[in-house]
C-alpha cells in the first residue's frame, strides 16, 4: 500500500469554468409583435437585430413597429379593455395575474438564461434577482386585484383604460413586470414597448400571457426603437403612459402629452448619494458601495454613483474597496461566478468610456480593478474615481456605468447638502450605526428612496420613484396601484 | 514582560453589522465549484483538518486508532494527502507522539482548563506546558469567556500573551467560543485582543457550545485577520471548529478564505478545519468524483 504523503501547499486555487447550460432554452430566429395575442408580422416589414453583449451575436430578428402597428395594437387593447377587462371582476382577474405568475415561475431558469443572453447580466443576478423578483410582482399584483376598494378607501377606484408602457434595457423582464401586473389588478389593459436592445425576455413573456389564457388583446407588446415609443406616446387612444428610461426622454414625453387627457409616471435617471459615516461597520459598508455601484454593471437608476466618505475614514475605506473590487470576478455573464458581466450596447461602452475620459482630463484620480476581460463583447472594469469634486462632470451626470465617484465630507450638514445638491433625486443609502442619525438624514435627503446600512433592496410591497428630474409617480407597492387608478 | 491591553489605545471596537455579514456570507455560497477545482478542493480540505476527539471517555486506544486514520485516510484511493494535525487533551499527547511517530501530521493539544477556561492563570500555564513538554506542536487555548463578557479585556489579553509565552515554540490556536459571545461585534473584538496579544491561530469553538463554526462568525474572524494583515504584513491563521461536516459547506469556507485573504491562506499552515466526521463525507465526494459513483458510509473507516 503507497504511503500518504500530504499535497504540496498548494499555491493556485481557482473556480473552473461554470457555464449555465443553454440547451433548454428555445429561442425563435425571427419575432414578431405580439398584437391579440397573435404573433403579427410588423407593416413597416422591418426587422432589427437583438445581440448578446458578450459574444456580439446575433440572438433573434425582432419586429420594429411603425406607427399603423402601434395603432393596432392600441386598437386591441382598446376592445380588449371595453369587451371584456372591465367588465371581469377583480377576482376574476386576480387568477389570470396569479396564473401569469405561476407560469413564470416554472419557466424561471428559460427566463435567467435569456436574460443574462441578452442583457448581458451575470447569471447570478438574473437568476436571484431579476427573474423573482419580476415574479413576485404579479404575485403581489394579483393579491390587490379584488381588494382595490381596501387599497383606495373612499374613493371608489376605476381603472384608466389603455395603458401604453415605455421600458428600458437594465432590467427587462423586471420593468415588464412593474409594468404590467399593477396596471392588469387596477383593470387596464396594456401596450408595452421593450427596449430595443432587450426585447427578448418580454417576448418570452408573451408567450406565457398567451398560454395562460389571457384574453386577447389584453397585453400587447410592440417591439421597436423611440420612434415605436413616440407613436405609442402620441396615439389619441392610449389613457395613461408609464415610462422608465433617461431623464432626456421622460422630458420629451412630458412635452408631447402635455394638454392631453394622459396620465403619466416617469421613472428617469439618478445621480444616487451613498452615505458612509465614521462609525458605520465599515466592512459592510464596502459591500454595500461595491453592490451600490456595480450591481448590473451599474446599469441602475438608482446607482450609488456618488460616494461620499467621511474624511476620517476615507483611507481606509478607500483602500478596502479597491481590495474588493480585486476580488470581483468579471466576464462571461454566463458562468455561475461571474459578479460583473458584459455592458449592454456598444452604445453605452463609447458613453461609458467617454466619461472616464472626462473624468481623467478634470484631473480625478482613476483607479479600475485589475482583472482580465474578455477580448471579445463589451466589457468595463470596476472603475472609481478619487479627488472628485461635486464640479466634476463625472458627480453630475449620470454615467450608467460600473464608475464610482468618491467625494469626501466632514459634518452631516455638509453631506446632506451636497447629496442634495443634484437635479437627480432617486434615491440614497446611509451607513451609520446610529439609529437617530439615519431618521435624521432620512427626512433631510431629497430622495424617493433612502436605504439604511443596505443599498439596492427592492421588494413588490415597497414603492420605488423620484424625486425632482428622476421623475414622479410610484412604482410597487399600493402606491403603485393608484398610477393605475382614477 | 507582558504588554498590558488597552483597548482604547491599541484598536478602537470595529462594529460589524450581522445582516451584511449574512448578506456577504449567502454570496460565497452561492459560488459554483465543479469538475477540477472540486476535486483540488475537496483533496486541500483533506489535508487542512484537525482530526479531533476531545472525550471525557478518551483513551489511549480511540487515540491510537484516530492517529492511523489520521496517516491513512483511505488507501485504496491512492495519492490523498494526511490531516493535517490530531487534536487531543494534553493526556493523550504523549500517546499521539508515539502513535504518530515521525509522520507529518503535527499534533495540536487543547489546553488551559478547556473547554470551560474557568481556573487559575497558573494552572492554565501549566497545563500548557505539559502539553508542549509531551510533544504537542500546537496548542489551542481557550479565552476566560466570563472576562471578557464582563468587559475584562486586559485580562484576556493577558492571559492569552502568557500561554503564547508558555507554548515555546509550538503555535498557539486562540478559541474564542464564540457561541458564547453571542454577537459578532463581540467577536471581532475577542479575534483582535486575540490577534494583538500574539495568537498564531484564531478559532471559533471547543465544539461544546452550539452555535459553532458559522460562516458569519468565520467571516467575522477573517476579515479582523485581513484587517491586521493589511495593518502589520503578518499573517494569522484561522480555524472554523464545530458544526462543519460535509464537503459542501468546507469548500464553501474555502471560497470564503479564498475571496477575503487570497491564496496565500489556502495551506494548512494558515487554514484548519477542526473536525470530528468532516474527513469521511470528503472521501466519499473524492471517490464519487473519481469513480463516478457514491459509495456507502460503510466503505470509509470510522477510527
Amino acid at each position: 500500500m503507497a504511503k500518504n504523503t500530504p499535497i504540496k501547499n498548494p499555491t493556485e486555487w481557482n473556480y473552473a469554468a461554470s457555464p449555465e447550460s443553454t440547451s433548454h432554452i428555445r429561442l425563435e430566429k425571427k419575432y414578431q409583435l405580439f398584437i391579440n395575442n397573435e404573433w403579427v408580422a410588423p407593416s413597416s416589414k422591418k426587422y432589427f437585430p437583438s445581440t448578446n453583449p458578450a459574444t456580439e451575436e446575433v440572438l433573434a430578428e425582432i419586429a420594429w413597429a411603425n406607427a399603423a402597428d402601434v395603432d393596432k395594437a392600441v386598437k386591441a387593447a382598446r376592445k380588449a379593455y371595453q369587451d371584456v377587462w372591465s367588465k371581469l371582476s377583480g377576482a376574476e382577474r386576480g387568477k389570470y395575474i396569479y396564473r401569469i405568475a405561476r407560469m413564470m415561475q416554472e419557466r424561471a431558469r428559460e427566463f435567467a438564461v435569456i436574460e443574462s443572453l441578452d442583457c448581458g447580466k451575470p447569471i447570478r443576478e438574473s437568476r436571484d434577482v431579476d427573474v423573482p423578483l419580476a415574479c413576485n410582482h404579479f404575485f403581489y399584483y394579483a393579491g390587490w386585484a379584488d381588494k382595490l376598494e381596501y387599497a383606495m378607501p373612499h374613493k371608489k377606484p376605476e381603472s384608466l383604460g389603455v395603458a401604453g408602457q415605455i421600458i428600458p434595457w437594465n432590467f427587462p423582464l423586471l420593468m415588464a413586470a412593474w409594468k404590467i401586473a399593477p396596471a392588469l389588478a387596477a383593470g387596464n389593459t396594456v401596450v408595452l414597448k421593450p427596449a430595443e436592445t432587450t426585447s427578448l425576455t418580454a417576448l418570452k413573456l408573451a408567450e406565457i400571457i398567451k398560454d395562460s389564457g389571457l384574453p386577447p388583446g389584453v397585453v400587447n407588446i410592440v417591439t421597436g426603437y423611440g420612434d415605436t415609443g413616440a407613436a405609442i406616446v402620441n396615439h389619441p387612444n392610449v389613457d395613461k403612459i408609464a415610462f422608465t428610461g433617461s431623464t432626456n426622454v421622460g422630458k420629451i414625453i412630458q412635452r408631447a402629452i402635455a394638454g392631453t387627457h394622459k396620465k403619466s409616471t416617469l421613472e428617469l435617471g439618478g445621480k444616487s448619494a451613498n452615505i458612509i459615516f465614521d462609525d458605520a461597520p465599515i466592512d459592510q459598508a464596502v459591500e454595500g458601495i461595491v453592490n451600490g455601484i456595480f450591481f448590473n454593471q451599474g446599469h441602475v437608476c438608482c446607482a450609488g454613483s456618488r460616494l461620499f466618505v467621511q474624511e476620517n475614514i476615507a483611507e481606509r475605506v478607500i483602500h478596502k474597496l479597491k481590495s474588493r473590487m480585486e476580488s470581483l470576478y468579471v466576464g462571461n455573464p454566463l458562468d455561475k461566478n461571474t459578479d460583473i458581466g458584459a455592458i449592454n450596447s456598444k452604445e453605452q461602452l463609447e458613453t461609458i468610456e467617454k466619461y472616464i475620459r472626462i473624468g481623467k482630463e478634470e484631473g480625478a484620480e482613476i483607479y479600475q480593478s485589475q482583472c482580465v476581460i474578455p477580448s471579445k463583447g463589451y466589457f468595463c472594469r470596476p472603475t472609481l474615481f478619487t479627488g472628485v469634486s461635486q464640479s466634476h462632470t463625472i458627480a453630475q451626470e449620470e454615467i450608467f456605468g460600473p464608475v464610482l465617484t468618491i467625494q469626501t465630507f466632514r459634518t452631516v450638514d455638509e453631506v446632506i447638502q451636497k447629496a442634495n445638491n443634484t437635479p437627480y433625486g432617486l434615491a440614497a443609502g446611509v451607513w451609520t450605526d446610529k439609529g437617530s442619525r439615519i431618521f435624521n438624514l432620512t427626512t433631510k435627503l431629497r430622495a424617493g428612496v433612502v436605504w439604511a446600512n443596505t443599498y439596492n433592496k427592492f421588494d413588490p410591497v415597497s414603492p420605488f420613484g423620484g424625486y425632482k428630474e428622476s421623475g414622479f409617480g410610484r412604482e410597487g407597492g399600493v402606491h403603485g396601484l393608484g398610477a393605475y387608478l382614477k | 514582560m507582558i504588554k498590558s491591553f488597552d483597548p482604547h489605545s491599541m484598536l478602537s471596537k470595529i462594529s460589524v453589522d450581522k445582516v451584511g455579514v449574512e448578506e456577504r456570507v449567502a454570496r460565497f455560497q452561492t459560488r459554483s465549484i465543479k469538475n477540477e477545482s472540486k476535486l483540488q478542493g475537496l483533496k486541500m480540505v483533506l489535508n487542512m483538518i484537525d482530526l479531533t476527539t476531545l472525550e471525557g471517555k478518551d483513551t489511549p486506544g480511540k487515540v491510537q486508532q484516530m492517529c492511523y486514520k489520521a496517516q491513512h485516510l483511505h488507501d485504496v484511493e491512492p495519492g490523498l494527502p494526511t490531516v493535517a494535525a490530531v487534536c487531543v487533551y494534553p493526556s493523550m499527547v504523549g500517546v499521539a507522539k508515539k502513535a504518530l511517530g515521525n509522520s507529518n501530521v503535527k499534533i495540536a493539544s487543547v489546553s488551559t482548563a478547556f473547554p470551560s477556561g474557568q481556573s487559575t492563570r497558573d494552572i492554565k500555564i501549566s497545563d500548557t506546558q505539559f502539553a508542549v513538554d509531551q510533544g504537542a506542536d500546537e496548542i489551542d487555548m481557550v479565552i476566560s469567556r466570563g472576562k471578557f463578557l464582563a468587559g475584562e479585556y486586559a485580562f484576556v489579553f493577558d492571559e492569552i500573551a502568557a500561554i503564547k509565552e508558555a507554548c515555546g515554540k509550538a503555535r498557539l490556536k486562540v478559541i474564542l467560543e464564540t457561541g458564547e459571545l453571542s454577537t459578532l461585534d463581540n467577536v471581532r473584538l475577542a479575534s483582535d485582543i486575540a490577534i494583538h496579544a500574539g495568537a498564531d491561530f484564531i478559532k471559533t469553538s471547543t465544539g461544546k457550545i452550539q452555535p459553532a463554526a458559522t460562516m458569519q462568525v468565520t467571516y467575522t474572524m477573517l476579515m479582523a485577520i485581513k484587517d491586521h494583515y493589511d495593518r502589520t504584513g503578518i499573517m494569522v491563521g484561522m480555524k472554523p471548529a464545530g458544526g462543519i461536516s460535509t464537503s459542501k459547506l468546507a469548500l464553501h469556507n474555502l471560497v470564503m478564505v479564498k475571496e477575503v485573504l487570497g491564496n496565500a491562506w489556502l495551506s494548512n499552515e494558515w487554514f484548519r478545519f477542526g473536525a470530528s466526521s468532516l474527513a469521511n463525507d470528503v472521501l466519499m465526494q473524492i471517490m464519487k468524483s473519481t469513480t463516478g459513483l457514491y459509495q456507502s458510509s460503510d466503505y470509509f473507516s470510522i477510527d
